[in-house]
C-alpha cells in the first residue's frame, strides 16, 4: 500500500495507546503517525480523586504527552480548528493543515462549568469546587485543609461524566478524612446525583447505596442541579428543592471538545462523536473512528473502557486499509475501582449487556467484585505504574482483554423497581 | 409485561407505565396519561415537546436525556421542568408513548 498518514487527535489515554499500538502494527514506510494536542501535559486522571486528600500530588500525576509516545510517532502541540471531513484535513488554529488517510478522534470531554447557572460567578473555587481538573484538585485540597466541619456537599450535575464512581469515591474518601482528623461528627455529609439511585446500574447501586448508609452519608436522588449560589451556598434544583452547603464538590456538565462540535455533522447535540458501539468506527465517515471519551458509545466514560476501545480500533483501522471487513470486537465493557477510604476498594466489572455483579475477576481466583477488600485497595494502587507502563506503551496485560469475563461472576436476582435508569 | 386501560384501546404497558408498543399510541391516550401524572392539561409547549421525544425516538431508536432535549428541541430546561415538573424527559416519553429513556452510564 502507499504510505498512510494516521492522524490523532489528543494525546491522553486513547490517543497515546492508540499512536503507540499503531506505530508498532504498521511499518514505517507503510504509515506515518501523528497525535496533536494543545498541551504537552498527560495527566493520570484516575489520581486527580486523591489529590484533594493529600494523597496524591499533582507532580506524581502529570507527565509530558510525548514521552509517553513511541519513538516514530510525530507529536504536533496546537489547537484543533476543526475538521474538513470532505477533504480528509485537520486544520489548526496556528493554519497548520494535516492531510490524513484514517482520523481518530480521542479528544475525551471539556468540563462545562458555565453552562450551570451561577456555578463560575463568586464563591467558584472559594467554596465550590470540582477535583475533575488539576486546578480544582489542588484548590479542593487547599480548602478541605482549611474546613472544619458543616454541610459538604458533593454533586454531579448530569450524566454523562467521567469515571460514573468518581464522586461517590469522593464522598468516601471525604467521609474517612473527616474521620481521620476528628471533625466527622460535626459534618453533615450530602450526596446529591440525578438519577434515582446512587449509580446507574441497579445491583451495584443496591451496594453502593448501602455503603453510602453506612458510612452516615445523606443520599438525595433524582436532584437535577438548576442553579448554584456560591456566595450564599446553596444548590437549587430544577423542581425547587435547595441543598445548603459549607463546602460544594461538584461534578460540572461534560460536552466534547470545541473542535468536535465546530465540525459540522461529527458530533451529537452534546458534543460526542457518532461511533459504532461495536467496530468504533464513526458512523459519519468511513475512514474516522473514535475512541474514549469522546464517543457518545453508551458505556462509561472511563480509562479501561479506552483500554480495551483501542485494541478494537487499532485490528479495525488495519482492516480498514485493507478493505477487510471491520470486527465488532467492543462489548462495552468496563473495569473499575471503587475507593471507599480506610485502604479499602471494591472492584465492579461489565458491559453493554451485563451489569455490574458480585463474583471474582476475571476468573474465580481474582480480585474480589462488588465486595469491599484492601487487595482491591493495593489494586487501584498498583494501577498507576501499570498505566505509564503498560497500559500507555500498549503492551497485553495478561487475562485481561476486550471482551469481558463472565468466569468469576455470579448472577443474582434483582428487583426493578429499584432499578437506577433514568 | 401488562395490558391496561388508559383511554379506550387496550395498550400494552411497562411496570412504570410506559408504552411498550409506540404504534397503539394517539393523542386521547397521551392525554390520560398526562392527566394521570399530575398534567392536567397539555398546552402547545407540552405537545412540541412530546412530539420532538416521539418523533426522535421512532426515527433513532433513543429517546434523548433532558440535557439533550433541552439543546436540541430548543425549549430551556428551566421550561422543560415548569411543563413536566419533576422529569421532563421521563415523563414527555411516557405521554409520547415511548419507552423510557435509557439513563446514561
Amino acid at each position: 500500500m502507499s504510505k498512510k498518514q494516521i492522524v490523532i487527535l489528543g494525546g491522553g489515554t486513547g490517543g497515546t495507546m492508540t499512536a503507540n499500538r499503531l506505530r508498532r502494527r504498521f511499518d514505517a514506510d507503510d504509515a506515518d503517525v501523528h497525535v496533536v494536542d494543545r498541551d504537552d501535559r498527560h495527566v493520570y486522571q484516575p489520581g486527580l480523586l486523591f489529590v484533594p486528600f493529600g494523597l496524591a500530588a499533582l507532580d506524581d500525576i502529570v507527565r509530558p504527552r510525548q514521552r509517553q509516545l513511541r519513538n516514530g510517532v510525530t507529536f504536533h502541540q496546537g489547537e484543533v480548528a476543526w475538521v474538513e471531513l470532505e477533504r480528509n484535513e485537520v486544520v489548526l488554529l496556528d493554519g497548520t493543515v494535516l492531510p490524513y488517510d484514517v482520523l481518530v478522534v480521542a479528544s475525551g470531554v471539556r468540563l462545562q462549568p458555565d453552562e450551570t447557572e451561577g456555578l463560575t460567578e463568586p464563591g467558584w473555587n472559594e467554596r465550590v469546587f470540582t477535583f475533575y481538573d488539576p486546578a480544582g484538585a489542588e484548590g479542593l485540597r487547599l480548602a478541605l485543609e482549611h474546613f472544619d466541619g458543616g454541610r459538604l456537599v458533593v454533586n454531579l450535575v448530569d450524566m454523562p461524566i467521567k469515571c460514573p464512581v468518581a464522586p461517590l469515591e469522593f464522598a468516601f474518601l471525604a467521609d474517612w478524612h473527616l474521620r481521620e482528623r476528628g471533625i466527622r461528627a460535626r459534618t453533615e455529609l450530602v450526596y446529591a446525583t440525578p438519577l434515582d439511585a446512587a449509580f446507574t446500574k441497579p445491583i451495584a447501586s443496591q451496594h453502593l447505596g448501602s455503603l453510602l448508609g453506612e458510612k452516615e452519608i445523606e443520599l438525595v436522588t433524582e436532584f437535577n442541579t438548576g442553579e448554584v449560589d456560591g456566595i450564599g451556598g446553596a444548590l437549587t434544583s430544577y423542581d425547587g428543592r435547595v441543598l445548603d452547603f459549607d463546602l460544594l464538590v461538584t461534578v460540572p456538565l461534560h460536552g466534547g471538545a470545541a473542535f468536535v462540535e465546530r465540525t459540522l455533522g461529527l458530533a451529537d447535540a452534546l458534543g460526542f462523536v457518532s461511533t459504532d458501539k461495536s467496530t468504533l468506527q464513526s458512523t459519519v465517515k468511513p475512514n474516522v473512528f473514535a475512541l474514549g471519551d469522546a464517543t457518545d458509545l453508551p458505556t462509561s466514560k472511563a480509562g479501561s473502557v479506552t483500554h480495551f476501545e483501542a485494541e478494537v480500533l487499532t485490528e479495525n483501522v488495519a482492516r480498514y486499509f485493507v478493505d477487510a471487513e471491520l470486527e465488532c470486537g467492543f462489548d462495552g465493557h468496563a473495569n473499575c475501582f471503587i475507593e471507599t477510604g480506610f485502604h479499602k476498594a471494591l472492584l465492579i466489572d461489565f458491559n453493554y449487556e451485563t451489569e455490574p455483579l458480585p463474583g471474582h475477576f476475571p476468573t474465580a481466583f481474582g480480585l474480589p467484585l462488588l465486595r469491599e477488600s484492601r487487595l482491591n485497595h493495593l489494586g487501584k494502587l498498583a494501577f498507576q505504574w501499570v498505566y505509564w507502563h503498560a497500559l500507555l506503551p500498549g503492551r497485553e496485560i495478561p487475562g485481561i482483554g476486550p471482551a469481558m469475563p463472565t468466569a468469576g461472576k455470579r448472577q443474582t436476582s434483582f428487583t426493578p423497581e429499584e432499578g437506577a435508569v433514568r | 409485561m401488562t395490558t391496561t386501560l388508559i383511554a379506550d384501546p387496550l395498550v400494552d404497558v411497562d411496570a412504570e407505565g410506559f408504552l411498550t408498543n409506540p404504534e397503539q399510541w394517539n393523542e386521547q391516550i397521551a392525554e390520560a396519561i398526562a392527566a394521570d401524572n399530575g398534567v392536567a392539561e397539555l398546552t402547545d409547549r407540552h405537545w412540541l415537546v412530546v412530539r420532538f421525544m416521539r418523533d426522535r425516538y421512532l426515527r433513532t431508536g433513543n429517546a434523548p436525556s433532558i440535557r439533550a432535549l433541552g439543546k436540541e428541541s430548543g425549549v430551556p430546561v428551566k421550561e422543560l421542568y415548569e411543563l413536566f415538573p419533576k422529569g421532563p424527559a421521563k415523563l414527555a416519553a411516557k405521554i409520547g408513548g415511548i419507552p423510557k429513556p435509557k439513563g446514561c452510564i
